[in-house]
Protein backbone atom coordinates (compact mmCIF):
# COMPACT_ATOMS: atom_id res chain seq x y z
CA UNK A 1 0.00 0.00 0.00
CA UNK A 2 1.14 3.57 -0.71
CA UNK A 3 1.13 6.03 2.19
CA UNK A 4 1.28 9.79 2.14
CA UNK A 5 2.37 11.40 5.41
CA UNK A 6 1.64 15.00 6.44
CA UNK A 7 3.65 16.51 9.30
CA UNK A 8 2.16 19.74 10.63
CA UNK A 9 4.48 20.53 13.54
CA UNK A 10 8.17 21.10 14.02
CA UNK A 11 10.59 18.86 15.90
CA UNK A 12 10.55 18.70 19.71
CA UNK A 13 7.80 21.20 20.61
CA UNK A 14 5.12 18.68 19.69
CA UNK A 15 5.28 14.89 19.47
CA UNK A 16 3.86 15.03 15.94
CA UNK A 17 7.19 14.66 14.14
CA UNK A 18 8.23 11.77 16.39
CA UNK A 19 4.92 10.00 15.86
CA UNK A 20 5.11 10.55 12.11
CA UNK A 21 8.67 9.24 12.03
CA UNK A 22 7.84 6.08 14.03
CA UNK A 23 4.77 5.48 11.88
CA UNK A 24 6.75 5.93 8.66
CA UNK A 25 9.47 3.62 9.88
CA UNK A 26 6.91 0.95 10.87
CA UNK A 27 5.15 1.22 7.52
CA UNK A 28 8.44 0.72 5.67
CA UNK A 29 9.29 -2.28 7.87
CA UNK A 30 5.98 -3.83 6.86
CA UNK A 31 6.87 -3.43 3.22
CA UNK A 32 4.59 -0.51 2.43
CA UNK A 33 5.64 2.30 0.14
CA UNK A 34 5.87 5.91 1.30
CA UNK A 35 4.73 8.07 -1.61
CA UNK A 36 5.77 11.34 0.05
CA UNK A 37 6.27 12.98 3.43
CA UNK A 38 4.99 16.56 3.28
CA UNK A 39 5.84 19.17 5.89
CA UNK A 40 3.38 22.03 6.44
CA UNK A 41 2.81 24.76 9.06
CA UNK A 42 5.65 24.54 11.59
CA UNK A 43 6.45 21.11 10.19
CA UNK A 44 8.85 22.87 7.83
CA UNK A 45 11.19 23.27 10.80
CA UNK A 46 11.94 19.54 10.61
CA UNK A 47 14.16 20.42 7.65
CA UNK A 48 16.43 22.82 9.53
CA UNK A 49 19.97 21.44 9.42
CA UNK A 50 21.05 23.83 12.18
CA UNK A 51 18.99 21.94 14.77
CA UNK A 52 21.30 20.84 17.56
CA UNK A 53 19.49 18.84 20.25
CA UNK A 54 21.30 17.55 23.34
CA UNK A 55 23.64 14.73 22.46
CA UNK A 56 21.80 12.14 24.54
CA UNK A 57 18.52 12.89 22.80
CA UNK A 58 17.21 11.90 19.38
CA UNK A 59 18.08 14.23 16.50
CA UNK A 60 14.83 14.35 14.54
CA UNK A 61 16.20 16.31 11.60
CA UNK A 62 18.97 13.75 11.16
CA UNK A 63 16.58 10.84 11.66
CA UNK A 64 14.39 12.08 8.82
CA UNK A 65 17.42 12.68 6.57
CA UNK A 66 18.77 9.20 7.26
CA UNK A 67 15.42 7.51 6.73
CA UNK A 68 15.07 9.40 3.45
CA UNK A 69 18.45 8.28 2.27
CA UNK A 70 17.96 4.66 3.30
CA UNK A 71 14.56 4.34 1.63
CA UNK A 72 14.78 7.00 -1.09
CA UNK A 73 11.95 8.99 0.49
CA UNK A 74 10.53 12.19 -0.96
CA UNK A 75 10.60 14.76 1.88
CA UNK A 76 8.84 17.92 0.72
CA UNK A 77 8.74 21.21 2.59
CA UNK A 78 5.94 23.62 1.66
CA UNK A 79 7.40 26.76 0.06
CA UNK A 80 4.86 29.24 1.47
CA UNK A 81 5.09 27.88 5.02
CA UNK A 82 8.87 27.66 4.74
CA UNK A 83 9.32 31.25 3.58
CA UNK A 84 7.24 32.53 6.50
CA UNK A 85 9.46 30.65 8.92
CA UNK A 86 12.79 31.42 7.29
CA UNK A 87 13.45 27.91 6.07
CA UNK A 88 15.33 28.39 2.83
CA UNK A 89 17.37 26.15 0.53
CA UNK A 90 20.64 26.96 2.28
CA UNK A 91 19.21 25.70 5.60
CA UNK A 92 17.82 22.41 4.34
CA UNK A 93 19.09 19.18 5.80
CA UNK A 94 19.92 16.34 3.40
CA UNK A 95 16.96 14.68 1.78
CA UNK A 96 14.55 17.62 2.08
CA UNK A 97 13.49 19.85 -0.78
CA UNK A 98 11.12 22.79 -1.05
CA UNK A 99 8.06 22.69 -3.27
CA UNK A 100 4.43 23.78 -3.46
CA UNK A 101 1.23 22.71 -1.70
CA UNK A 102 0.25 20.94 -4.88
CA UNK A 103 2.64 18.18 -3.87
CA UNK A 104 0.50 17.53 -0.78
CA UNK A 105 -2.68 17.38 -2.82
CA UNK A 106 -0.97 15.06 -5.28
CA UNK A 107 0.06 12.85 -2.35
CA UNK A 108 -3.57 12.73 -1.26
CA UNK A 109 -4.65 11.75 -4.75
CA UNK A 110 -1.92 9.22 -5.55
CA UNK A 111 -1.51 7.56 -2.13
CA UNK A 112 -3.85 4.87 -0.90
CA UNK A 113 -3.87 6.50 2.52
CA UNK A 114 -2.90 9.98 3.74
CA UNK A 115 -2.00 10.11 7.44
CA UNK A 116 -1.80 13.43 9.28
CA UNK A 117 0.32 14.23 12.34
CA UNK A 118 -0.07 17.59 14.08
CA UNK A 119 -1.05 19.50 17.15
CA UNK B 1 -12.22 5.57 -3.28
CA UNK B 2 -14.29 7.40 -5.87
CA UNK B 3 -13.12 7.20 -9.46
CA UNK B 4 -14.46 8.81 -12.60
CA UNK B 5 -14.23 6.98 -15.89
CA UNK B 6 -11.90 8.80 -18.21
CA UNK B 7 -14.53 9.61 -20.85
CA UNK B 8 -13.67 13.30 -20.78
CA UNK B 9 -10.00 13.59 -21.64
CA UNK B 10 -9.68 16.97 -19.98
CA UNK B 11 -10.72 15.60 -16.55
CA UNK B 12 -8.38 14.17 -13.93
CA UNK B 13 -7.79 10.40 -13.85
CA UNK B 14 -8.54 10.03 -10.19
CA UNK B 15 -11.15 12.06 -8.33
CA UNK B 16 -11.21 11.71 -4.58
CA UNK B 17 -13.43 13.23 -1.94
CA UNK B 18 -11.24 15.67 -0.01
CA UNK B 19 -12.60 17.18 3.17
CA UNK B 20 -10.91 20.09 4.93
CA UNK B 21 -11.89 20.22 8.58
CA UNK B 22 -11.53 23.51 10.44
CA UNK B 23 -11.80 23.39 14.21
CA UNK B 24 -9.69 26.31 15.34
CA UNK B 25 -10.43 30.00 15.75
CA UNK B 26 -8.62 32.54 13.55
CA UNK B 27 -5.63 34.68 14.57
CA UNK B 28 -4.76 32.90 17.82
CA UNK B 29 -2.94 30.38 15.65
CA UNK B 30 -2.05 30.25 11.96
CA UNK B 31 -4.01 27.09 11.16
CA UNK B 32 -7.11 28.88 9.86
CA UNK B 33 -5.10 30.96 7.39
CA UNK B 34 -2.79 28.20 6.18
CA UNK B 35 -5.70 25.77 5.87
CA UNK B 36 -7.54 28.25 3.65
CA UNK B 37 -4.40 28.70 1.54
CA UNK B 38 -4.28 24.91 1.16
CA UNK B 39 -7.90 24.71 0.01
CA UNK B 40 -7.36 27.39 -2.62
CA UNK B 41 -4.38 25.49 -4.05
CA UNK B 42 -6.29 22.21 -3.84
CA UNK B 43 -9.17 23.67 -5.85
CA UNK B 44 -7.01 23.57 -8.98
CA UNK B 45 -6.84 19.78 -8.87
CA UNK B 46 -10.48 19.15 -9.81
CA UNK B 47 -11.15 16.92 -6.84
CA UNK B 48 -14.44 16.62 -4.97
CA UNK B 49 -13.74 19.20 -2.26
CA UNK B 50 -15.73 20.07 0.81
CA UNK B 51 -14.95 22.23 3.82
CA UNK B 52 -16.32 21.79 7.29
CA UNK B 53 -16.29 24.32 10.09
CA UNK B 54 -16.88 22.86 13.50
CA UNK B 55 -15.99 23.60 17.11
CA UNK B 56 -14.07 26.90 17.19
CA UNK B 57 -13.60 26.70 13.42
CA UNK B 58 -17.00 28.39 13.04
CA UNK B 59 -15.41 31.59 14.33
CA UNK B 60 -13.28 31.77 11.17
CA UNK B 61 -16.38 32.81 9.24
CA UNK B 62 -17.50 35.56 11.59
CA UNK B 63 -18.32 38.90 9.94
CA UNK B 64 -16.75 42.16 11.05
CA UNK B 65 -13.17 41.03 11.66
CA UNK B 66 -11.10 44.17 12.26
CA UNK B 67 -7.46 43.22 12.72
CA UNK B 68 -5.83 46.64 12.55
CA UNK B 69 -4.96 46.88 16.22
CA UNK B 70 -3.41 43.42 16.36
CA UNK B 71 -1.38 44.12 13.23
CA UNK B 72 -2.40 40.95 11.40
CA UNK B 73 -3.84 40.55 7.94
CA UNK B 74 -7.64 40.18 7.93
CA UNK B 75 -8.06 37.17 5.67
CA UNK B 76 -11.83 36.65 6.17
CA UNK B 77 -12.66 38.26 2.78
CA UNK B 78 -10.73 35.41 1.18
CA UNK B 79 -13.50 32.97 2.06
CA UNK B 80 -15.55 34.70 -0.67
CA UNK B 81 -13.02 33.42 -3.21
CA UNK B 82 -14.03 29.84 -2.49
CA UNK B 83 -17.05 30.26 -4.72
CA UNK B 84 -14.85 31.46 -7.62
CA UNK B 85 -12.71 28.36 -7.10
CA UNK B 86 -15.80 26.12 -7.32
CA UNK B 87 -15.59 25.08 -3.68
CA UNK B 88 -19.30 24.93 -3.05
CA UNK B 89 -19.70 22.31 -0.34
CA UNK B 90 -19.13 24.43 2.74
CA UNK B 91 -20.65 23.02 5.90
CA UNK B 92 -21.04 24.47 9.37
CA UNK B 93 -21.98 22.13 12.18
CA UNK B 94 -25.18 23.41 13.74
CA UNK B 95 -24.29 22.27 17.25
CA UNK B 96 -20.96 24.14 17.15
CA UNK B 97 -22.61 27.25 15.76
CA UNK B 98 -25.40 27.30 18.35
CA UNK B 99 -23.11 26.52 21.26
CA UNK B 100 -21.24 29.70 20.38
CA UNK B 101 -24.36 31.81 20.10
CA UNK B 102 -23.98 32.29 16.35
CA UNK B 103 -26.40 32.13 13.44
CA UNK B 104 -25.94 31.95 9.66
CA UNK B 105 -26.35 35.73 9.53
CA UNK B 106 -23.06 36.09 11.40
CA UNK B 107 -21.03 34.56 8.58
CA UNK B 108 -19.16 36.26 5.73
CA UNK B 109 -20.34 33.69 3.18
CA UNK B 110 -23.45 31.56 2.69
CA UNK B 111 -22.95 28.09 4.18
CA UNK B 112 -24.89 24.88 4.64
CA UNK B 113 -25.68 24.45 8.32
CA UNK B 114 -26.07 20.78 9.10
CA UNK B 115 -26.52 18.78 12.28
CA UNK B 116 -24.01 16.31 13.72
CA UNK B 117 -25.87 13.28 12.43
CA UNK B 118 -25.75 14.56 8.86
CA UNK B 119 -22.14 15.66 9.19
CA UNK B 120 -21.23 12.25 10.57
CA UNK B 121 -22.51 10.61 7.40
CA UNK B 122 -20.76 13.05 5.09
CA UNK B 123 -17.47 12.61 6.92
CA UNK B 124 -17.72 8.82 6.81
CA UNK B 125 -17.73 8.96 3.02
CA UNK B 126 -14.58 10.99 2.52
CA UNK B 127 -11.40 9.62 0.96
CA UNK B 128 -8.95 12.17 2.36
CA UNK B 129 -9.53 14.25 5.49
CA UNK B 130 -7.21 17.13 6.29
CA UNK B 131 -7.67 18.83 9.61
CA UNK B 132 -5.41 21.68 10.59
CA UNK C 1 -12.78 5.39 8.97
CA UNK C 2 -9.89 5.36 11.41
CA UNK C 3 -9.92 8.31 13.78
CA UNK C 4 -6.80 9.24 15.71
CA UNK C 5 -6.96 11.48 18.75
CA UNK C 6 -3.68 12.84 20.06
CA UNK C 7 -4.79 15.18 22.84
CA UNK C 8 -5.84 14.55 26.40
CA UNK C 9 -9.63 14.91 26.76
CA UNK C 10 -8.97 17.23 29.69
CA UNK C 11 -6.87 19.55 27.50
CA UNK C 12 -8.85 19.74 24.27
CA UNK C 13 -12.27 18.80 22.97
CA UNK C 14 -10.79 16.66 20.20
CA UNK C 15 -12.00 13.36 21.72
CA UNK C 16 -15.38 14.87 22.50
CA UNK C 17 -15.88 16.04 18.91
CA UNK C 18 -14.49 12.79 17.54
CA UNK C 19 -16.99 10.74 19.55
CA UNK C 20 -19.82 13.00 18.43
CA UNK C 21 -18.93 12.61 14.75
CA UNK C 22 -17.35 9.16 14.35
CA UNK C 23 -19.66 6.90 12.38
CA UNK C 24 -20.80 3.40 13.13
CA UNK C 25 -18.15 0.83 12.28
CA UNK C 26 -15.25 3.22 12.66
CA UNK C 27 -12.19 2.82 14.86
CA UNK C 28 -10.66 5.34 17.24
CA UNK C 29 -6.95 5.11 18.01
CA UNK C 30 -5.69 7.13 20.96
CA UNK C 31 -2.10 8.29 20.49
CA UNK C 32 0.32 10.70 22.19
CA UNK C 33 -1.51 12.55 24.99
CA UNK C 34 -4.75 11.01 23.77
CA UNK C 35 -3.90 7.77 25.57
CA UNK C 36 -4.94 9.29 28.91
CA UNK C 37 -8.55 8.70 27.82
CA UNK C 38 -8.02 4.94 27.58
CA UNK C 39 -8.11 4.26 31.30
CA UNK C 40 -10.73 3.39 33.86
CA UNK C 41 -11.67 5.88 36.51
CA UNK C 42 -11.61 9.07 34.48
CA UNK C 43 -14.53 11.33 33.69
CA UNK C 44 -14.35 10.11 30.06
CA UNK C 45 -14.46 6.37 30.66
CA UNK C 46 -18.25 6.24 30.43
CA UNK C 47 -18.31 8.24 27.20
CA UNK C 48 -15.95 5.80 25.55
CA UNK C 49 -17.74 2.75 26.91
CA UNK C 50 -20.98 4.29 25.73
CA UNK C 51 -19.90 4.21 22.10
CA UNK C 52 -18.37 0.75 22.10
CA UNK C 53 -21.40 -0.78 20.46
CA UNK C 54 -20.51 1.07 17.26
CA UNK C 55 -16.84 1.99 17.54
CA UNK C 56 -13.70 -0.07 18.21
CA UNK C 57 -11.16 1.63 20.46
CA UNK C 58 -7.40 1.26 20.40
CA UNK C 59 -4.53 2.93 22.22
CA UNK C 60 -0.87 3.17 21.23
CA UNK C 61 1.29 1.09 23.58
CA UNK C 62 4.52 3.08 23.25
CA UNK C 63 2.66 6.27 24.28
CA UNK C 64 1.07 4.44 27.25
CA UNK C 65 4.46 3.18 28.42
CA UNK C 66 6.08 6.59 28.00
CA UNK C 67 3.51 8.16 30.29
CA UNK C 68 3.93 5.60 33.07
CA UNK C 69 0.52 4.06 32.48
CA UNK C 70 1.48 0.42 31.87
CA UNK C 71 0.09 -0.70 35.22
CA UNK C 72 -3.08 1.39 34.96
CA UNK C 73 -6.29 -0.48 34.17
CA UNK C 74 -7.50 0.07 30.64
CA UNK C 75 -11.18 0.54 29.93
CA UNK C 76 -12.51 -2.94 29.01
CA UNK C 77 -12.58 -3.32 25.28
CA UNK C 78 -9.70 -0.96 24.47
CA UNK C 79 -6.97 -2.81 22.55
CA UNK C 80 -3.35 -1.77 22.81
CA UNK C 81 -1.36 -1.71 19.56
CA UNK C 82 2.20 -0.75 18.63
CA UNK C 83 3.31 1.36 15.66
CA UNK C 84 3.01 -1.71 13.42
CA UNK C 85 -0.56 -2.10 14.62
CA UNK C 86 -1.15 1.60 13.90
CA UNK C 87 0.01 1.02 10.33
CA UNK C 88 -2.29 -1.99 10.02
CA UNK C 89 -5.25 0.03 11.27
CA UNK C 90 -4.63 2.73 8.69
CA UNK C 91 -4.37 0.12 5.95
CA UNK C 92 -7.55 -1.69 7.07
CA UNK C 93 -9.74 1.42 7.03
CA UNK C 94 -10.62 3.33 3.87
CA UNK C 95 -9.46 6.67 5.21
CA UNK C 96 -8.17 8.28 8.38
CA UNK C 97 -9.06 11.46 10.26
CA UNK C 98 -6.54 12.90 12.69
CA UNK C 99 -8.37 14.91 15.39
CA UNK C 100 -6.04 17.44 16.95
Amino acid sequence: MKFGILVNEGPFTHQASDSAYRFTEAALEKGHEIFRVFFYHDGVNNANKLSEPQTDDRNLVKLWSELAEKHNLDLVVCVAAALRRGIKDELLAAGFHISGLGQLIEAGIQSDRLVVFGD
Amino acid sequence: MSEMPDDDESGPEIVKRFMYVNRKAPYGTIYALESLEMVLVAAAFDQDVSMVFLDDGVYQLKKGQDTGAIGMKNFSPTYRALDDYDVEKIYVEMESMRARGLTEDDFVIPVQVIDSASLREIMANQDVILES
Amino acid sequence: MLHTVNKSPFDRNALDSCLRLAGSGSAVLLIEDGVYAAFQGTAFADRIAGRMDEITFYALGPDIAARGLNESPLIDGVTVVDYGGFVDLVAEHDASHAWM
